[in-house]
């Protein structure tokens, strides 16, 4: 496998990031003036490698779809942020965040830089309060902490509700400093439509810029891909409707390697669909499940009646309702993680037992409100359940929410080293956008984490050893052939979706895949459908570029032309996921091959044949990629089946 | 529902505008104020036309790209919410809903429903930051901050920059958008150090952009889909005086 | 300090400023004008002449005028720069106004200038410069009856109703502009802000019906 080349430094685990800081190549600060980097995105990666860079000294351009930076989704987590300051004098430690980080993400995460992540994990709190980031505080002043999706330990820093938002508010604002200092040009309303690669390495992008269609090059010394996950090739998900993972699938057309795209995480607790017309699926925070109970009919007739509207939740008697994950684990109960959770709920409703329109679960506090009083739910979950008697109207004091997994996260992404470059020199790839930290599940409170430690205190290091090679590359022309050929692949892409003039929305074409998606490569895989949908995306793909049909003019506003780019990119997307979830024979994370089970029907992993990181390497137009394997060893690390029953 | 549209319709900034109605039918309640406007879309890429533009991103509430001035109020007629959660059961059947931009002098429009909110980056880049640079800072418990304030600078910051304020006020002033920035970082003790500076520029960048002058209306604090108060404004001005005199 | 008068928040500290003096001198005006309700016209009289006379009271006539103008011109700036922040209106307007008042500062702004003008020509010019009062003697020294030229004017039927209208455009005005004061100031309060704002219409209110209730009274009265 000479292709990945994970570049782990030597020496004990705790050590590593340590020799690695002293040992890396720098950047003196009269060089750095000379020295370009392209960063795409503005969510927590994005806007924190881009402050942070600037803040160097080195030129930054920041580009984002969005009319501001502030936007990126990142903004839209709620939970909270996990760190290993151990103020609760709980037990806590660097090692044991690593710990429960690798657990969680079910063995197949990378040892070293997982065990990054927890360790400059507490920098990053200490940053963003320092930046004026208003988290949670108790009464003495001090910062405050809650659990978070089961874990042992209270870890988990918050700001109300919008954790995210404030985090990316810090990021955003510290990189509007330096956009004020005129260290990073910020390019709003563009989008990354193509990588420039010259001689081997990367070296600009071609935008458009979504105002008036304007086809631009971009050069620079190394580009950083911040773009985020790709959750929206299913047309529902909990991801902004920009959302996309055209930059990644770009740059992996380019030659950069693309890891675990099977790992999609499905998180329990959303709002569930409500029709045809529905755009979007809403995330309640994970936090419901401390109190609420999950549950649906025990008997098929009450099922039958409550769809049918003859019965409601409240009259179904305590005997003859399934409290179906306290039922099946006695141990964790509601808290288990988020994919046995999901997959249970689907379990149930597959079954016939769903409520709703079939395709939801209650959760219910009416225990929790017995046990704690109307006035502690509200003040626990009082916004949670506003927003949900917004947007549902029911009242969840008085009867169950209705609940039901949605994607909402992907671990999978764009193959980094430790470098966090791909495998193409010069072109790196973090936050949600790689694939490198939280295997094949994520815990709660760890993507705003990773996202500011790949953007404060990793990239801002590790681009430095590779920039400390290119202080005698003088700006390039974007004359240059490279940057004129990839604007003219751009352009006839773009030519090409504006003359189909089919009879099909992208919208509509958008939801009929997303639909084909989550059927095959969703919370529950099986041989046969995902062999049938490799063939079925090949299909919708030529489907695509013959009935699409986009209003408009190419060189104005033109919303469908932007998503009609990202669905064609989501629909090859879809194709990669379904291959690599045939590939993986085993159940693990949030990948669960019906094929691979207990007796109990839990998720049989196979550390023996699959302890890998695949990643896939692109051979061509309609030809199948090339899996590389990066082996996975744990030196740090006992290796076991994760049990949520005992 | 049935329900008939008047939308403003602008093909770019310098084209003239004009109201077109449409008429759409068997909407569900249920449907966000959006996925009503998707159908609408659908038909008009149906008949091969341009569909309505507008912001949009999240649909939960929470990045701000939104903000549809619907029936004469910003974000349409539910409090609190942004226009990605207003639902079609605040309407009834047979309604006319009008439809139109922000409207300020310094969002000028870009397409259709798709004003340029650059204006609020500006501001914030003018001050809207504590100057510390990543690496170096003391641990996050080195300064207590009373639980009082740490509140009341987290209602500050929970502002979505969306820009309701500026479209509801009469004189399109964007005091509450400024204000939220501002009092969040007076409330810190991490933000005091630059609190002068701070208001002082951010104030000057606000002027010089266009935007109105407050007159203490409250039309912001009504349709503000974060409740951000009034208050905020006030210490805004404090800030500033104290800035400036002091 | 120049530059703080230079920035909007800075034009609306000298509106606010400007705004609570005449508030102040509308009590003192009220309260003279009160004095026409005695069984005499002396009192009245005698007070009016003596803010017609003392010194001090000159030279407050003075700043008035000119605290006045200032509130007039910065609020006429304001105002110009706040219809060109949005030079496209919406069709349908915004009604969530917290303040309804608010939105009619300007309107009634001009209805009170109107208003002045003809206020003081009636009284202050006519008995200042136009000789427009009679001549009494009370102790021995010579007043302008002002009194009598008060309300030989409130018997005319149309004076008093521009007079009610014009009150109540001021009632409206100061109903917004009292409690805006405040808030300019900075004065923001979980508690003392709504007295203040209680205060406001308990103000507004009692000035206009005080003031309302002189050519209203005596119209029908004397």
């Amino acid at each position: 496998m000479t292709k990945l080349d994970s570049k782990i430094p030597q020496g004990p685990l705790a050590d590593k990031w340590t020799n690695y800081k002293a040992t890396q190549r720098l950047v003196n600060p009269a060089n750095k003036r000379k020295l370009d980097v392209i960063v795409v995105g503005t969510g927590l990666a994005g806007a924190s490698a881009s402050a942070s860079l600037g803040e160097l000294g080195f030129n930054v351009k920041t580009f984002c779809y969005q009319d501001s930076a502030r936007r990126a989704h990142s903004i839209a987590a709620q939970g909270g942020i996990n760190a290993a300051k151990n103020y609760q004098n709980d037990g806590d430690s660097i090692y044991r965040l690593f710990y429960d980080t690798i657990k969680g993400g079910d063995y197949r995460a990378r040892e070293a830089n997982v065990y990054r992540l927890a360790e400059v994990s507490n920098t990053i709190i200490d940053q963003c309060v320092a930046q004026g980031v208003p988290f949670a505080r108790d009464y003495g002043g001090l910062l405050d902490n809650r659990s978070f999706g089961g874990a042992q330990v209270s870890r988990t820093f918050y700001a109300r509700g919008q954790t995210g938002q404030q985090l990316l508010l810090g990021a955003y604002s510290a990189m509007m400093r330096q956009v004020h200092k005129g260290s990073v040009k910020l390019y709003t309303r563009h989008e990354m439509l193509d990588v420039v690669v010259v001689d081997g390495k990367a070296r600009g992008i071609i935008t458009r810029n979504l105002v008036n269609g304007e086809i631009e090059r971009h050069f620079a010394h190394a580009v950083v891909i911040a773009t985020g996950g790709y959750g929206n090739a299913f047309f529902l998900s909990t991801n902004a409707m920009g959302s996309n993972g055209s930059a990644i699938w770009q740059i992996y057309k380019k030659g950069a390697c693309f890891a675990n795209p099977a790992f999609v995480q499905i998180h329990p607790t959303c709002i569930p669909v409500h029709g045809d017309f529905q755009s979007k699926l809403t995330l309640m925070s994970e936090s419901l499940r401390n109190d609420g109970r999950i549950w649906v009919p025990a008997n098929m007739e009450d099922a039958v009646a409550i769809r049918e509207g003859r019965l409601k939740p409240t009259d179904i008697p305590e005997e003859n309702r399934d409290y179906y994950l306290e039922r099946r684990y006695p141990a964790f109960g509601n808290l288990v993680p988020r994919d046995v959770a999901s997959r249970a709920a689907k379990e149930r409703c597959d079954a016939g037992f769903g409520v709703g329109t079939g395709l939801a679960v209650y959760l219910d506090f009416a225990e929790a409100i017995t046990r704690l009083g109307r006035d502690v739910v509200e003040q626990r979950y009082g916004n949670l359940f506003q927003m949900y008697e917004k947007i549902v109207d029911d009242n969840p004091y008085e009867t169950p929410m209705m609940i039901y997994p949605a994607i909402h996260y992907t671990m999978g992404g764009i193959w980094v080293d430790y470098e966090l470059m791909t495998t193409i020199p010069g072109l790196f790839s973090i936050g949600e956008a790689n694939f490198s930290d939280h295997g094949a599940n994520r815990l709660g409170a760890s993507a705003l984490m990773q996202g500011l430690a790949d953007g404060y205190f990793v990239l801002p290091y590790t681009i430095q050893n590779y920039l400390s090679d290119e202080i005698m590359i003088p700006r390039m022309s974007t004359d240059l052939p490279e940057f004129k050929e990839a604007e003219a692949a751009v352009n006839a892409r773009i030519d090409k979706l504006m003359s189909i003039k089919g009879k099909e929305s992208v919208d509509s074409f958008h939801k009929r895949f997303g639909l084909q998606l989550w059927d095959t490569v969703g919370m529950s895989r099986n041989n046969t459908d995902l062999e049938k949908s490799v063939q079925i995306f090949t299909e919708m793909k030529e489907e695509f570029w013959k009935s699409i049909r986009i209003p408009g003019e190419k060189n104005s506003f033109n919303p469908e032309l932007e998503k009609a780019g990202r669905v064609a990119d989501f629909i090859e997307i879809g194709e990669l996921m379904a291959r690599d979830a045939l590939n993986r024979e085993e159940s693990c994370g949030g990948h669960f091959r019906e094929e691979y089970k207990t007796d109990e029907g839990e998720a049989l992993r196979n550390d023996k044949d699959f302890m890998y990181v695949s990643a896939w390497e692109y051979q061509g137009e309609d030809k199948a990629p090339a899996l590389h394997k990066e082996s996975l060893i744990y030196e740090n690390i006992k290796v076991q089946t994760r049990n949520y029953k005992k | 529902m049935d329900l008939t549209l008047k939308i403003w319709r602008q093909e770019n900034r310098t084209a003239k505008g004009r109201f077109e109605t449409y008429l759409v039918r068997g909407i569900s309640p249920d449907s966000s104020f959006f996925e009503m406007l998707d159908v609408l879309n659908q038909q008009l890429v149906d008949k091969f036309e341009m569909p309505v533009c507008f912001d949009h991103d999240c649909r939960e509430g929470i990045c701000g790209a939104c903000g549809l001035y619907i029936n004469g109020r910003p974000h349409g007629p539910d409090s609190a919410v942004t226009t990605c959660q207003l639902h079609m059961r605040k309407f009834k059947d047979g309604d006319t809903i009008t439809i139109e931009p922000w409207r300020a002098k310094p969002f000028p429009i870009i397409r259709d429903l798709v004003v340029d909110r650059t204006a609020f980056d500006k501001i914030i880049e003018a001050g809207g930051y504590i100057s510390v640079n990543t690496g170096g800072v003391p641990d996050g418990n080195a300064i207590p901050i009373p639980k009082k304030n740490a509140d009341v600078a987290m209602d500050a910051a929970s502002c979505i920059g969306c820009g309701a304020c500026v479209a509801a006020c009469k004189n399109a002033s964007a005091m509450l958008f400024v204000s939220a920035k501002v009092s969040q970082y007076a409330m810190l003790p991490q933000g005091k150090v630059e609190a002068k500076e701070r208001v002082k520029k951010m104030i000057a960048e606000m002027d010089e952009l266009g935007f109105g002058n407050c007159t203490n209306t409250g039309a912001c604090e009504a349709e503000c889909p974060k409740e951000i108060s009034l208050s905020h404004i006030a210490r805004l001005n404090r800030e500033l005086y104290a800035a400036k005199i002091l | 300090m120049r530059t703080l008068f230079s920035s909007s928040v800075g034009k609306k500290l000298i509106m606010s400023l400007a705004g609570l003096f005449l508030i102040t001198f509308l009590v003192v005006h009220l309260g003279i004008n009160l004095l026409l309700f005695m069984d005499s016209t002396e009192p009245f009289n005698i007070a009016a002449h003596f803010m017609a006379t003392n010194l001090v009271i000159k030279v407050f006539e003075i700043v008035l005028f000119g605290i006045f103008f200032l509130h007039m011109i910065y609020g006429l700036i304001l105002s110009v720069q706040n219809m060109l922040a949005r030079p496209v209106g919406y069709r349908k307007a915004n009604h969530s106004q917290k303040s309804f008042f608010s939105k009619y500062m300007f309107h009634t702004a001009i209805i009170l200038l109107i208003f002045l003008g003809l206020h003081l020509l009636d009284f202050y010019i006519k008995s200042k410069f136009l000789g427009g009062a009679d001549t009494i003697i009370i102790d021995g020294e010579e007043y302008h009856d002002l009194a009598t030229l008060v309300i030989e004017r409130f018997q005319i039927g149309w004076v008093v109703i521009i007079y009610v209208i014009a009150l109540f455009g001021l009632g409206f005005h100061l109903h917004h502009g009292f409690q805006s004061a405040f808030q300019t100031l900075g004065l923001n309060h979980p508690v003392y802000t709504p007295i203040i704002k209680f205060l406001g219409v308990l103000y507004s209110i009692v000035v206009t019906l005080g003031f309302m209730a002189i050519p209203v009274l005596i119209y029908f009265l004397k």
